[in-house]
């Protein structure tokens, strides 16, 4: 059976979306997977509104309550050895409960670690990295492809990461 | 997100995405994806539920390392575990968002309108 983005969607938010006319633009872009995984070291992205509590700012959900059509384009580091308890969470549209409980259901630190535990992929970026998914209405994704997106790959890169997990939320 | 997937495949790093959202990422063309019939903020599963978490991994790998085909969806037979309606109140936060408040009216005369349309 094939997934239904609508399941657990607001009615009225489903409706909205299912009215929105695009597109993708072609081609497609693709880079090939260099080789077995095991060879492969890995990057990890969410949309969670995720930040290091103490270290960076959270996201700035009181400009967008100011500015409900307003997103923060901006993105957060999270070492991947952060503690659970300095994991914090600033995003408006989901309730994050679940994942100040366990970081694992949006940005998989711990399960990664094991992979390369196992063997199983050759390594782990030292830094990973949180956007928030918001990015206003109607939606503004500009900053991220110009900027904060490309400054996320060499980041990536500069570790030689070859394969990136990206986990919207 | 799905365009940032296309970013940063763009960049020379083969992507995956796992989504709820399998809509988007055919609108966008997401590299590869994997859809998940999870609530929103759960992605991977429930906190703390490893063996889930580890079967969505273990399958969103398995599309990244054989998928050859620009803007492939691969869809998940996981399920999730809490009743319906349980799981659609629990993701959202307690405030609805502040576009939901200025937009929900909008929308709602817009479907109106749409409605008229069609009598």
């Amino acid at each position: 059976m094939p997934v239904d983005s609508f399941k657990f969607l607001p009615r009225i938010i489903g409706t909205y979306y299912k009215m929105t006319k695009r597109e993708p633009e072609f081609p497609i872009p693709w880079t090939p997977l260099p080789g077995p995984l095991s060879g492969c070291k890995f990057g990890l992205i969410t949309s969670g509104g995720l930040y290091h509590k103490g270290v960076e700012p959270p996201f700035d959900i009181e400009r967008e309550k100011r500015e409900p059509k307003w997103g923060d384009p901006t993105y957060r580091t999270l070492p991947i050895d952060i503690q659970q308890s300095d994991v914090g969470a600033s995003h408006l549209h989901i309730n994050t409960q679940g994942v100040l409980e366990d970081v694992n259901i949006l940005l998989p630190i711990h399960r990664f670690r094991e992979l390369v535990d196992e063997g199983r992929i050759a390594g782990l970026a030292e830094s990973a990295y949180s956007f928030m998914g918001y990015q206003g209405f109607p939606p503004d994704t500009n900053a991220w492809q110009d900027s904060y997106g490309l400054d996320v790959a060499e980041k990536f890169k500069a570790e030689e990461v070859n394969c990136v997990l990206l986990t919207p939320a | 997100m799905p365009v940032l997937a296309r970013t940063l495949e763009a960049s020379g790093l083969s992507t995956i995405m796992v989504t709820m959202m399998p809509f988007w990422a055919e609108k966008v063309g997401v590299p590869r994806t994997l859809a998940v019939e999870f609530p929103f903020g759960h992605t991977l599963g429930q906190p703390h539920n490893v063996d889930q978490q580890l079967r969505v991994i273990d399958q969103a790998l398995k599309v990244l390392e054989t998928e050859d085909t620009p803007g492939s969806i691969v869809h998940s037979s996981e399920t999730w575990p809490e009743p319906l309606n349980e799981a659609k109140a629990n993701w959202q936060p307690k405030e609805p968002s502040p576009i939901i408040e200025v937009m929900t009216p909008q929308v709602l005369k817009l479907l109106r309108q749409k409605r008229g349309e069609k009598l």
